[in-house]
């Protein structure tokens, strides 16, 4: 794992060998491979910061092993508090028994993926078995509500929309209503991408979260964010109190550093990965893994 | 303000306002050396020094004040590929919508036939527009589409066809093959097409976009970059990355939804809002 920075860190510390205590000084220069890493993986930068004094902290004063090389040590050190960070892990959907009504809420960015993820949620809860129903709600993207009714008829999974509707705030009502006659016990609101600071798009986010009251809301992050990430995660947890986070399109090469900026500012747990278009390419969330991936594995 | 040493913590502080751009690691590490080197042990204030990197980046960045280039006879056509959910088809109902302001006849291609509903909001949006737009079969091979769009184009006398793509991440390899074969069998039709082809790249992304330009570019010689969503927080830096490494300019910037949300790209503009929290003055007097 993260050979290249292993490497680099290596010959950084090369005078390291059999000295006794590692210090600031000694191993500024690895330390230094190790924030680019961080930030060259879109980790914010405030956090990296904060993190690399964490870290350096740590360290100090610390043996070096005559068993390890001192880039070992150090770089595991930085990766268990790297999967720290991102924990606790919590994969669960928290679900009611399966004679309530659950509802799962999608909120986020324009184009993160919220509306392929309902369907790669539904799918997962279908084959758990279990009966989702995905409603449509954002009336804003021109052809979103044909887009769920695709994934829908894909996947077998009943969808609830109505045209004719404006207010994606009623859309909502009148599915949770509908919900038990249709037999669903899990529904999922597919809500329209929004900037987090786009006031009237965020209060009527904000008035679906208070008259539906979601068991769960999750954020879905595009997995490439930059520096942002931070922003509107904030943003979208000040308005929603999120219950998770969903980091779709890892199937590339995106390092993935948001993961840590969003766990960072919200608190919340990542419950998942995307890891394609296809409707299966969803994955449990494993900090190990990501913290591998964000020092450039 | 007051003036200030140049010291470690002056470039310290110098990091931190320029890593919340995207900009990246070594465009930052060379604009802090650059600092360090020419200006350390100087009193200087921070308006100053960012001044000086406005002008810089405001030189690097500058493009064409017509950035379409159009065909000199004949039908032009714009190719539009991009990632996954980055903004492609908004933006090809946007340029439409301009293009068809200064008089010229346009023809959609609506060449994914991948992801649902894809084909559906590019027509919402051709109805919306009152443009012509031609469409594939279910299960159409993309370049077919593109194909037809382009002969289309040819026979009704029509000025501008504009291709959509399905999103594809830059390391799928055969979805970028499949990239390459829909300029190819543009080709056919007009050897010297696409005569643009736009990389859309959603301004909140970060160093990644460095790998989206430079795999795009070498699949189908992407001719220039639209910053998409630029409209939120995010101020899209990796485009200066962009144009250091892979050398693709930014030609158009996407501020909303709508089809009238859309500007040229303006160097000076997006370089004062990379620094908006400086609260320096314009690059003009730089
Ligand atoms: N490669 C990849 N593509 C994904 C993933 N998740 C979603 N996508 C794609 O990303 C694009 C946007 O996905 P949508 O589900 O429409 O995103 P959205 O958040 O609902 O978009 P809006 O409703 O417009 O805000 C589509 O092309 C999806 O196929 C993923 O994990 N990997
Ligand atoms: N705020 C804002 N939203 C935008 C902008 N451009 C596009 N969007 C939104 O981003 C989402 C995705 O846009 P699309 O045009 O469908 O993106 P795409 O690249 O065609 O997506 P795929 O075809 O799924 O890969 C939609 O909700 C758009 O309305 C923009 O400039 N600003
Ligand atoms: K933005
Ligand atoms: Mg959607
Ligand atoms: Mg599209």
């Amino acid at each position: 794992m993260f050979e290249a920075l292993q490497d680099g860190l290596t010959s950084a510390f090369k005078t390291l060998r059999g000295k006794g205590k590692l210090s600031e000084a000694n191993m500024r220069d690895g330390l230094k491979l190790v924030e680019k890493s961080l930030l060259e993986a879109d980790v914010s930068f405030p956090v990296v910061r904060q993190f690399m004094a964490d870290v350096t902290e740590q360290a100090v004063g610390e043996k070096v092993l005559k068993s390890l090389d001192p880039s070992q040590q150090v770089v595991g050190l930085i990766y268990q508090e790297l999967v720290n960070m991102m924990g606790p892990v919590d994969n669960s959907l928290h679900l009611l028994g399966k004679d309530q009504v659950t509802v799962l809420m999608m909120c986020g960015l324009q184009g993160s993926g919220k509306t392929t993820t309902c369907g790669k949620l539904g799918r997962m809860l279908k084959e758990s078995g279990r009966k989702p129903l995905m409603v449509a709600a954002d009336l804003q993207r021109p052809a979103a509500i044909d887009q769920l009714h695709v994934i829908g008829e894909q996947l077998g999974i009943e969808v609830f929309s109505d045209r004719g509707q404006k207010d994606p705030v009623t859309v909502c009502n009148e599915a949770l209503k509908q919900a038990k006659k249709l037999g669903a016990d899990v529904v999922i609101l597919d809500t329209a991408g929004r900037l987090h600071v786009d006031d009237e798009l965020m209060g009527q986010l904000q008035r679906i979260d208070r008259q539906c009251n979601p068991h769960q809301a999750y954020l879905v992050v595009d997995g490439m964010t930059g520096q942002d990430a931070v922003n509107s995660a904030k943003a979208f947890n000040e308005a929603l109190e999120l219950d998770g986070v969903i980091l779709t399109k890892m199937d590339g090469d995106a390092r993935g550093g948001a993961a840590i900026s969003v766990k960072h500012v919200t608190g919340v747990p990542i419950k998942f990965i995307g890891t394609g278009e296809h409707l299966d390419a969803l994955e449990e969330f494993h900090a190990d893994r990501m913290a591998g991936r964000i020092l450039g594995q | 303000s007051e003036g200030r040493l140049i010291d470690d913590q002056f470039l310290d502080e110098m990091r931190a306002i320029l890593f919340k751009t995207d900009m990246g690691y070594d465009s930052i590490e060379k604009i802090v050396d650059e600092v360090a080197t020419k200006m350390r042990g100087r009193v200087v204030t921070l308006e100053e020094v960012v001044a000086t990197w406005k002008a810089k980046l405001t030189e690097l960045m500058a493009q064409e004040n017509s950035p379409i280039k159009f065909a000199e006879s004949g039908p032009t056509v714009i190719m539009v590929c991009g990632v996954n959910g980055a903004g492609k088809t908004t933006s090809i109902a946007k340029l439409a919508h301009l293009l068809k302001s200064q008089g010229k006849t346009i023809v959609l291609g609506a060449g994914d036939t991948f992801r649902a509903a894809a084909v559906e909001q590019l027509t919402i949006w051709s109805k919306r527009l009152g443009v012509n737009l031609v469409t594939g079969e279910q299960g159409a091979h993309p370049a077919s589409v593109a194909y037809r769009a382009v002969e289309e184009c040819i026979s009704t006398g029509a000025d501008v066809c504009i291709v959509d793509t399905a999103g594809r991440l830059q390391t799928q390899k055969n979805l970028m093959a499949e990239l390459t074969k829909i300029q190819q069998s543009i080709r056919k039709l007009i050897p010297e097409a696409p005569h643009e082809v736009l990389l859309v790249l959603d301004a909140t992304t970060g160093q990644n976009g460095i790998s989206q330009a430079s795999n795009f570019t070498e699949a189908v010689d992407c001719t220039g970059i639209i910053l998409a969503k630029l409209d939120g927080t995010a101020k899209g830096g990796v485009v200066v990355a962009i144009k250091q490494q892979v050398g693709l300019p930014v030609k158009y910037v996407g501020v909303g939804e709508q089809p009238e949300d859309w500007a040229l790209f303006n160097p000076v503009d997006f370089v004062d809002a990379l620094f908006a929290e400086i609260g320096a003055t314009s690059t003009a007097s730089a």
